[in-house]
């Protein structure tokens, strides 16, 4: 429609604002944007602003809000962006995670897969900073890309009947961390001791899309303390 | 006063539910909230708590519930024989209970889930401001799960005010599934131009059938098959899913999404239950027959309006 976006209804109660369809930082970057200034509008019967890799989408109360007014802004918003407000301004998060073992019970399969050492996979993977595109799927389940190929593994075959809370895991170009107990087909290369997600903190998930995140191999005995800190209560994280 | 409820039999699937819990959905939280937001908002209406109080909602086989006060209760949706301490009580309207009254569900009659309603609501705390029960997830509700037999349900402090009737228009708010297809209206989704041309019309061809894989989340149907325009790609790039949205596996079987539909999604979208017929949609149970109708969005709205100044005026009557 304009600047390369197009608006969409969806239904009598979402507005999809799209911009063109591929995974990229500065397509989900846009989108963010454009979240946080239509939260910025408050618009009376807005329900929900939930942006994903390349869209927006804006759920409403179609009785308590003035459509045709909402649609005229996103119109605007779209053509005039704010270039300032391209710039990232997600926080730097990283992740401590114990790799292999039975906290990552599929890390030698992504070697073997990989050709490579078990090593190799985890310096790979712990080498990148990776972009928050989007949350979805689970409280707290953030999308995190993009993977190397070289380690880039397919999802299972067969996905797991449990997959426990913490798990680090890789989809193709995706990783991602579990934040609850679930079923679950991604590769499981590791566990972090971090609550990614609990709705008793004043932020309860700890990635927000936009956000950049590293992760920080860690050993058995840190990982043991830290997870005993944290189930006595003591963890901040 | 505030007091307690206790459950005797669970029913099938009981679970506390209000509104929604609305705002989350960009830290992934599930929306969830009661899937026929017309009968819960009726039944609470009718016996006197203000709008988005938490009611219990009932699916196919009914508890037995046991009142340690005096209460009113209103049980709207899904029709049942109800009877308190073995004496039947009318569908869709409000009814006293007191110490020791059990309230027992019986044979269900007509549509899938009820909102049961008891003056002062139920307490339990609220989690990111909804007591909406998603199960998967295990959040908000009584525990975050189905109610069982032993749970004990705080109450809140009831409004002082006599029983409710309403006129008789407001029964024409609840809709349930009668004898045959239901007629569901939809309006052409997001993704509409992925499918092949025909598609709606397809999709409005027969009568698809509401399979034993329906659940809170979504209703997997069965019928025609909807196929994507070979030109595109099966599936879309993630993003949002809402209420009501008819997604389509690359089996082109539709799921509707329901109340506890995961936030995001990568199925693309042919259409959208207009939200008018959510409840009514809520109401279907396995193996019900179900016609799909295209609506236009205005006169979508102009039904959710028409709807809407009923329930206003019910709640009206509740506050006064």
């Amino acid at each position: 429609m304009s600047g390369g976006a197009t608006i969409v209804r969806a239904g009598d109660s979402a507005i999809v604002v799209r911009f063109e369809e591929r995974i990229d930082p500065s397509i989900n970057a846009r989108a963010l944007q454009l979240g946080k200034r239509v939260a910025s509008w408050a618009t009376t019967g807005v329900r929900d602003i939930v942006p994903a890799f390349h869209s927006v989408t804006v759920h409403y109360d179609p009785i308590r809000t003035n459509v045709q007014h909402l649609v005229e802004q996103l119109e605007r918003a779209v053509v005039a962006e704010e270039p300032e407000g391209m710039a990232d301004s997600g926080r730097s998060i990283e992740i401590p995670v114990c790799y292999g073992d039975d906290l990552g019970p599929d890390l030698s399969a992504v070697a073997s897969w990989a050709n490579m050492s078990a090593t190799d996979v985890v310096a790979f993977h712990s080498a990148r900073a990776y972009r928050v595109y989007m949350l979805g799927f689970l409280p707290g389940f953030s999308y995190l890309g993009t993977v190397d190929e070289r380690i880039a593994v397919p999802r299972l075959a067969t996905p797991r009947v449990h997959v426990p809370a913490g798990s680090v895991a890789i989809a193709g170009p995706q990783t991602g961390v579990y934040p609850l107990d679930t079923p679950g087909g991604w590769h499981l290369i590791g566990r972090t001791p971090l609550l990614m997600f609990d709705a008793s903190r004043s932020r309860p998930s700890l990635l927000a899309a936009g956000d950049t995140v590293t992760f920080r191999p860690m050993n058995r005995t840190e990982y043991d303390r830290f997870s005993g800190l944290r189930d006595r209560g003591h963890g901040t994280c | 006063m505030s007091g307690t409820l206790s459950v005797i039999r669970p029913g099938l699937l009981t679970t506390v539910q209000d509104g929604g819990r609305w705002g989350w959905q960009s830290s992934g939280v599930p929306v969830s909230g009661a899937m026929d937001p017309v009968s819960h908002r009726l039944a609470n209406a009718l016996v006197g708590n203000p709008p988005g109080s938490a009611t219990l909602e009932v699916t196919l086989l009914g508890p037995e519930l046991e009142f340690h006060d005096d209460r009113l209760v209103a049980v709207c949706g899904a029709e049942f024989e109800i009877s308190v301490n073995g004496n039947g009580m009318p569908p869709q309207s409000a009814f006293p209970v007191g110490r020791g009254s059990r309230c027992r569900f019986g044979s269900r009659l007509r549509g899938a889930r009820a909102s049961v309603a008891i003056s002062g609501g139920i307490a339990v705390p609220p989690v990111l401001g909804s007591r909406a029960t998603h199960v998967t997830t295990r959040m908000g509700g009584y525990e975050g799960r189905a109610l069982v037999a032993g749970d004990t349900l705080p109450l809140g402090k009831p409004s002082e005010r006599e029983r409710l009737d309403l006129p008789a228009s407001t029964n024409a708010l609840v809709r349930l599934p009668a004898a045959g297809p239901t007629t569901v209206r939809v309006i052409p989704g997001p993704h509409a131009d992925r499918f092949e041309e025909n598609a709606m019309a397809v999709l409005q061809s027969a009568p698809y059938t509401v399979t034993p894989q329906s659940n809170r989340m979504g209703y997997r149907l069965e019928g025609a098959a909807l196929r994507s325009a070979p030109t595109r790609a099966s599936f879309a790039l993630s993003e949002a899913t809402f209420h009501g949205a008819l997604q389509v596996p690359p089996n082109g079987q539709p799921i509707v999404l329901m109340a506890d539909r995961q936030t995001t999604g990568g199925y693309p979208v042919l259409a959208v239950v207009a939200a008018a017929d959510i409840g009514l949609t809520a109401q279907l149970a396995p193996g019900d027959l179900v016609m799909f109708e295209h609506c236009t969005e205005q006169d979508a709205v102009s039904s959710l309006l028409a709807q809407e100044a009923l329930l206003i005026a019910a709640e009206a009557r509740g506050a006064a």
